[in-house]
């Protein structure tokens, strides 16, 4: 009777967990509430964690020796370093952090797929309906498994963020598609007794699968270009959760269920929000390199363009800067990696105490996942109204003295509206170019993240600053201290 | 099919259709957060890691129990310090909290 008592409080407190998070993402819709949104989920998951440790530790047998050893040490372990790196990380290198921890969970949904599969093989608890939703988690999990890592590693700069397109390599990831297709039915086939297999056969069979779904991962992710990395980490947080309630239907729990289907959702919905933004559509991204990858990346950007660069000294800039009656500056991904947020605002302090009206255009886009660069500059302290989205900004440049673009490159780049043969064609930008001067500074002539040449450079309106992002900007507080 | 299954499918749907309803209010700033708030949830995988530990009668089992237990945690903690993280840089500050905002100004002090 009383662990009949117990059983009925465990999964009392797993349906408190899945409240907490449903009542966490839903805080999460606006910033005065985000924070104890994420603490009510925190807190929930805590619950749902703790209740599953009594439920192990009360039921008939009780829990081994071995079985505590591996959920502490692996508990200490795996925590540890979510922990360490969590807390380390710099808030440039977030994006590709969170793409590893999506990987990591993708990965752990398919391994307990995988292991209950391997017990209930031979037994009557092998059913039609187990197979299916084992070979689902596993898929689904192998997929976010590799597809998140390769992700992380583009952004990380490990691996070269240019779309990377292989002979034949679409064939192949249609090939791996199919096999595990193919394996799915062999082993639901098998289940349901219409296809006689070993058990060795069918372990084989899922081993095919696992690695159809790893190799897949890397094959859907490597064609696609860096700037769309937000968009496919996002798809692949959706996998994650739906392979955590694939997980969950195979090992008949309802948190993981419920958990994982909520993450599956949003993380759709946030995908579709994401690839909004960008005017492109999901098919189109995950179709690979920029909309079929013609391997042309840079082609017609470099033809249009044709003029030449105008360079542009500090002092020019501080003079221009100074006497201007509005700036506004954009921000960009070379801003976070320089770690230029202070310096700007620095800059920004100095204008504004000579009367000047400064504004920061943030694109959607900008950094490397949506909101991005609003995290980085409320780190460093920014007035949030002073932070204009691109929808309310744009309509301001024809008005504004001088743009001061630091760091930033394809979200400014007029190729996107004008030519439509530029891979970009079709994302909404920030109309930079509409203002009386522009001043870009850059590091190099070298290209942004869409591997595309920018038609702003060469724009006889543009004067380009060429320094590190921080470098430039304290150069330019300096000059216009001086003026 | 079982009954059992039939409410886990009817569970599932359920809470597909929030999903869909909770997200679909977001502004742009917090897509960041939230998608790393997401991910955090899904770490509830743990759950599941620890539930096929606990069953885990040989060694297949309990390395593959192991390492789910390994990553499903650092899913869970590392996903939710660094959500904290970022949605702490959102608090709002009163405009007179700037009263020493110098902070990498001496850069450029010299010239």
């Amino acid at each position: 009777m009383p662990q009949q008592w117990i059983e009925t409080f465990v999964f009392l407190a797993w349906l408190a967990g899945a409240a907490a998070f449903v009542l966490g993402l839903h805080r999460m819709n606006s910033p005065a509430t985000a924070r104890g949104g994420n603490r009510l989920s925190a807190a929930g998951m805590a619950v749902a964690i703790v209740a599953t440790l009594v439920h192990v530790a009360t039921r008939p047998g009780g829990l081994g020796t071995t079985a505590i050893a591996i959920i502490a040490i692996g508990f200490l372990i795996g925590g540890g370093f979510g922990l360490m790196v969590a807390r380390t990380i710099k808030m440039t290198a977030m994006p590709q952090l969170v793409s590893l921890f999506n990987a990591v969970g993708g990965g752990a949904a398919a391994l307990v797929a995988i292991d209950d599969y391997i017990r209930v093989l031979g037994t009557p608890e092998e059913t039609v309906s187990t197979a299916i939703f084992v070979v689902l988690g596993v898929a689904i999990g192998c997929v976010t498994f590799t597809g998140s890592l390769v992700a992380s590693g583009k952004l990380q700069g490990l691996i070269p963020g240019k779309p990377i397109v292989v002979p034949g390599g679409r064939l192949l990831t249609i090939a791996l598609a199919v096999l595990a297709v193919l394996g799915t039915a062999a082993l639901v086939l098998g289940a349901g007794g219409a296809v006689a297999l070993s058990p060795a056969a069918k372990l084989f069979i899922l081993g095919a699968i696992i690695a159809a779904g790893l190799g897949f991962g890397v094959t859907m992710v490597l064609p696609i270009g860096g700037a769309d990395m937000p968009v496919v980490i996002s798809l692949l947080n959706s996998f994650t959760g739906t392979a955590a309630a694939m997980a969950g239907f195979v090992i008949n729990n309802p948190v993981l269920i419920i958990a994982g289907a909520l993450v599956g959702a949003a993380g759709g919905i946030l995908t579709k929000l994401m690839a909004d933004a960008m005017n492109r559509s999901l098919m189109n991204i995950v179709a690979g390199g920029f909309g079929g990858g013609e391997g042309t990346v840079g082609g017609p950007g470099v033809e249009g363009a044709g003029g030449s660069v105008r360079e542009i000294g500090p002092d020019d800039v501080a003079i221009q800067l100074a006497y201007a009656s509005s700036v506004i500056v954009v921000p960009g991904y070379g801003l976070a990696v320089a770690q230029a947020q202070h310096v700007v605002r620095e800059l920004a302090e100095l204008l504004e105490a000579r009367g000047v009206d400064v504004k920061y255009a943030i694109h959607p886009v900008a950094g490397r996942l949506p909101g991005h660069m609003n995290v980085l500059l409320a780190e460093a302290n920014d007035p949030y109204p002073l932070l204009k989205e691109m929808d309310d900004i744009n309509p301001e440049f024809e008005r504004t003295d001088v743009v001061l673009v630091v760091g930033a490159n394809d979200v400014t780049n007029p190729a996107a509206r004008s030519n439509p043969s530029s891979p970009i064609y079709g994302m909404p930008i920030l109309d930079v170019d509409k203002a009386k001067s522009i001043v870009v500074i850059k590091r190099s002539m070298g290209r942004g993240y869409a591997g595309i040449d920018n038609e702003l450079y060469t724009n006889p309106k543009t004067g380009m600053l060429f320094a590190d992002a921080k470098d430039g900007l304290a150069s330019l507080v300096a000059a216009v201290k001086a003026v | 099919m079982n009954e059992e299954l039939l409410s886990a499918i009817a569970i599932f749907v359920l809470a597909v259709l929030v999903g869909f309803e909770v997200i679909s209010k977001v502004p742009a700033t917090l897509h960041t957060p939230l998608m790393s708030g997401a991910n955090s949830i899904h770490g509830i995988v743990l759950v599941g890691a620890i539930l096929i530990a606990a069953e885990a009668d040989n060694a297949v089992s309990y390395g593959l129990a192991f390492v789910a237990v390994v990553f499903g945690a650092a899913n869970v903690v590392g996903g939710y310090v660094v959500t904290d993280r970022m949605l702490q840089m959102f608090r709002r500050k009163p405009a007179a909290a700037k009263a020493a905002p110098d902070a990498g100004g001496d850069a450029a002090g010299p010239g």
